[in-house]
């Protein structure tokens, strides 16, 4: 089946079988910053936004998504460039498979903040972010990074 | 110091942040054939038909392969100096499986989706044999897990496969059984004897083991792979394909995290052979159940220790005696085993007497390979436990104890000539050791004296300080051996090439560093490449700590002679002799400040006008000796006397790694150690049901540390130099993990009185322990 994906702010048809997840069909189209880390929804490596709202892409199925808007590591790099900036100067990104994921995440909640709806406390950002694992850095460098660029004390 | 002991960004964070295309599956040819393992439903079986007829037939698979179509020949996919000191017991398929994961049969396809309905085709019929699940009762069981007979060691490693041994090992330092009998009798000393356990920890890398394997122009086979030692795998493929070395490539791209789980071969050896035979590329990415089910955990281990020391403190005598898990196969077996007494016992070097002896058995579970901090760690928690068990029969304070008795500065240990890994080790004067500073300042930092013993009580929890120090090493002596080469390029700028291997720790950035410093220009200068088989020279890889020492060594070598070379030749295009110019990074100049010339200027000449030539410079770096970091750790926990659990509030820890070359990265590897090994404290456990199946396969059932279990973390280095590093650099790799075990069931024991002997340490052994 043939389905209409908005990514990264342009229209795409993309040829997909009914069973495929939208993370497989994202990686197939190039979009290579959305990681399978896991099988099961858990490690939060495959995050991509729809609609401005975090999903974890390897739940979802791809034919779920027709006519939405998805939203990519690739395609809010740039507007991240000083968070980006950040954690790489705390060295916290150390092997990056999780990267991107919490890169789109942080583009959410930070989205999130704005409107209101979570709290700019340490605490609540880090439940807002928990379900993105890493086993490099202990999570300490990445929060010094995101605590920085959201001005938390 | 210019540019070292600074932090500097990683070299690859640029594409690493940005998600750019950067390892194995997203390298990969998008036409690769994609290839799918059939795996053992059985721990232990032997096939008595495999029927591959349907899932050859079918439309879009390339080729079935089985133990009957591969080519039989023996190896240890244990990524180690050759010859490795572990035994040669895999096949790359076998007509025994030995555990519920073992390689049956491996499909190749067009796609995914063709590649498992073709593993559903296979018939196989097997004949079911009685497992070894109980490592306690794996030695002379009646089952023998290699029964095969090509399985051998390359030198003697205490192998006895007929009764499922796969090595053993001692060493003993004075008459231990003596000196224990003297100090039971001697009313001015104490013995104690404990029994500990640590459990299997999966390394859970967020990148799941991937591989792509290619034939290039030439003919010859490349290999990329999410590896931790290229060069190992180079000489492994080779060996079991019978390839010569020189028509193999292997290529580590980024890798997502190995933690040892990467230092072997998993999908190499499959998707070579398939590569080679098909002309074609495949590829072979491992589901995350896989990495669970069919790579690699930490070796479960059971410790009995016996301590003898005075009634004043000092120790006596130390006895370990060990056994340990090994798995299916027997990677690391011995060396693993080793390091959990060579690795910790030298910490307390002023004993009459020492024994360590062990032996590591097959039992029919996902086998166990290298894991960061190997041996160390569980090594750590019985010694440390021990240690705090020993200062409360003392009555004497655990810190006090340990400052009593810990190495120092000049002194030595017989132990660090006896025991290497897999072999005898070397003689070593401790050159850096600021334990003890390490300590003091911890005590500080974390409020000891203020806090331990006080149980200071909220609502349902008590709070408990532990105490725990550690030792680790700087790579293998006279085995590791790294390489680099520097070449000066026409704009002033250097490629560094290594085959040294960056599994995100940032070893490619620290090496620019130290390349920086010994040339004496800026880290910006240094364009690295690192771990490409054709294109970089020999290294080990990422393992025993060793990429900092051996490796920043030989770096450190290549960007020495390197200076001399842009002095020489700045001095000849000057007309002056060499020892009348300097060097500032920039520009040559004659003392007297009469002639001068950029760099840029000379390479640009010397690559294009005049005495036209290339710079270039190597170095190679074997250690004669293995500099040990240290670390002093203090766990603050709270146990909630109610339910078990144990919260960690803060973890103090403070090491002497010898110059942090990069503090920033330096202190993420600390803070990335301890966070795993609270998570082998607290709950991360490797768990199977009665038949040997695996039950923790997935991130459901096998938790890892999220954001929350993180506790208030404080990492400190204390000022050291170590002269035999490269800027007084030691390793920073595997040093934070090996304390929290102990540290933690230390504090837990201090708040509630409980001692749990045995990892992990769940809500449920807690709440046990208080309700006997």
């Amino acid at each position: 089946m043939k389905i209409n994906l908005k990514i990264n702010g342009v229209w795409k048809e993309v040829e997909i079988d009914p069973s495929d997840y939208l993370l497989d069909v994202l990686r197939r189209e190039g979009y290579l910053s959305v990681k399978k880390g896991c099988d099961t929804g858990t490690c939060g490596a495959c995050t991509v936004l729809r609609d401005g709202y975090p999903i974890l892409s390897c739940a979802t199925l791809a034919s779920t998504c027709d006519g939405h808007e998805i939203t990519t590591a690739e395609g809010i790099a740039d507007e991240m460039e000083d968070y980006i900036k950040i954690l790489a100067e705390e060295g916290a990104e150390q092997c990056g498979f999780c990267s991107p994921a919490l890169l789109v995440m942080l583009y959410a909640l930070k989205k999130e903040i704005e409107n209101g709806k979570v709290k700019k406390t340490k605490e609540d950002i880090r439940r807002y972010l928990v379900g993105n694992l890493c086993r490099c850095t202990g999570y300490v460098g990445q929060e010094r990074a995101i605590f920085r660029y959201l001005g938390v004390e | 110091m210019r540019e070292v002991k600074k932090s500097i960004p990683k070299k690859d964070s640029y594409g690493l942040i940005r998600g750019l295309p950067v390892y194995a599956d997203d390298l990969a040819p998008k036409d690769s054939l994609v290839m799918k393992v059939l795996r053992s439903p059985h721990a232990f079986a032997r096939i008595k038909d495999i029927d591959t007829s349907e899932a050859e037939k079918m439309k879009g698979v390339h080729l079935v392969l089985t133990y009957k179509n591969v080519p039989r020949r023996i190896i240890t996919r244990a990524g180690q100096g050759f010859p490795e000191p572990s035994p040669y017991d895999k096949f790359i398929l076998d007509e025994y499986v030995r555990y519920v994961g073992d390689e049956v049969a491996a499909v190749v396809a067009d796609n995914e989706r063709i590649a498992e309905e073709a593993l559903k085709k296979i018939k196989v019929e097997y004949e079911v044999l009685e497992p070894v699940l109980d490592f306690e009762k794996a030695e002379g069981h009646p089952s023998i897990i290699h029964p095969e007979e090509e399985s051998f060691a390359q030198f003697d490693i205490g192998r006895d496969p007929q009764k499922n041994i796969a090595a053993s090992y001692q060493m003993e330092i004075g008459d231990v059984d003596k000196l224990i009998k003297e100090c039971e009798e001697d009313p001015d000393c104490v013995v104690i004897r404990e029994r500990f356990y640590t459990q299997a920890q999966a390394h859970a890398m967020m990148e799941p083991h991937a591989s792509y394997a290619y034939i290039d122009m030439s003919g010859r086979l490349v290999i990329v792979t999410s590896t931790q030692t290229p060069f190992h795998v180079r000489r492994q493929v080779a060996m079991v394909l019978d390839i010569p070395i020189k028509n193999i490539r292997v290529i580590k791209p980024r890798i997502g995290g190995g933690f040892g789980g990467k230092q072997a071969l998993h999908g190499e050896l499959l998707v070579s052979y398939a590569a080679w035979k098909l002309k074609k590329p495949v590829k072979l990415v491992y589901t995350r159940k896989e990495v669970f089910e069919a790579t690699y955990t930490r070796h479960p281990m059971r410790f009995d220790v016996t301590i003898g020391a005075k009634n004043d403190g000092t120790l006596k005598v130390i006895d370990f005696e060990v056994l340990s898990d090994t798995g299916a196969y027997g990677e690391h077996a011995l060396t693993v085993l080793m390091v959990a007494g060579s690795k910790t016992l030298p910490l307390y070097n002023k004993v009459d007497g020492v024994r360590f002896k062990g032996k590591v058995v097959y039992t029919n579970h996902v086998p166990a390979g290298a894991y960061r901090g190997y041996g160390a760690i569980q090594g750590n928690f019985a010694l440390e436990s021990a240690m705090d068990i020993l200062a409360e029969k003392l009555g004497m304070d655990p810190v006090e104890l340990r400052l009593k008795n810990v190495i120092r500065e000049g002194e030595t240990s017989e132990i660090f000539k006896i025991m290497g890994e897999g072999r005898e080790g070397v003689e070593m004067i401790i050159k850096s050791c600021k334990l003890e500073e390490a300590i003091n300042r911890g005590v500080e930092l974390s409020g000891w004296k203020k806090k331990r013993g006080k149980k200071e009580k909220n609502g349902s929890k008590v709070k408990g300080m532990g105490f725990a120090v550690a030792m680790q090493g700087s790579g293998i002596a006279n085995v590791d051996m790294g390489s680099a080469i520097i070449k000066l390029n026409d704009d002033g700028s250097f490629n560094l090439l290594v085959g040294a291997t960056d599994l995100g720790t940032g070893s490619d950035t620290i090496l620019a560093q130290i390349a920086a410093e010994a040339i004496g220009v800026s880290s910006d200068d240094i364009v690295v490449y690192s771990s490409d088989t054709d294109l970089t020279p020999f290294d080990v890889g990422a393992y025993a700590s060793s990429t900092t020492y051996v490796s920043g060594n030989a770096v450190k070598i290549a960007g020495e002679k390197m200076r001399k070379l842009i002095i020489k030749e700045g001095a000849q295009k000057l007309g002056v002799s060499k020892d009348e110019v300097e060097f500032d990074g920039k520009v040559i100049k004659t003392k007297d400040g009469s002639k001068s010339v950029t760099l840029k200027d000379l390479a640009t000449v010397l690559y294009y006008t005049e005495n036209q030539k290339q710079l270039v410079a190597d170095g190679s770096f074997v250690g004669p000796e293995s500099p040990p970091p240290y670390a002093a750790a203090f766990a603050e926990v709270e146990v909630d006397t109610e339910t078990g659990k144990v919260d960690v509030l803060k973890y103090t820890i403070v090491m002497d790694i010898g110059t942090p070359i990069n503090p920033n990265l330096a202190r993420i590897q600390a803070e990335g150690g301890v966070v795993q090994g609270i998570g082998m404290t607290l709950f991360e456990d490797v768990k199977y049901s009665e038949d040997g199946r695996l039950l923790t396969n997935t991130f459901m059932y096998y938790k890892v540390p999220s954001r929350l279990d993180v506790p208030e973390l404080v990492v400190e280095f204390v000022e050291s130099y170590e002269p035999t590093g490269p800027f007084g650099a030691k390793s920073v790799g595997e040093i934070g993990i090996d304390t929290p075990p102990a540290a933690i069931a230390n504090a837990i024991y201090d708040a509630v009185g409980v001692r749990i002997k045995s990892l992990p340490i769940t809500p449920e052994k807690v709440f046990f322990g208080m309700n006997k």
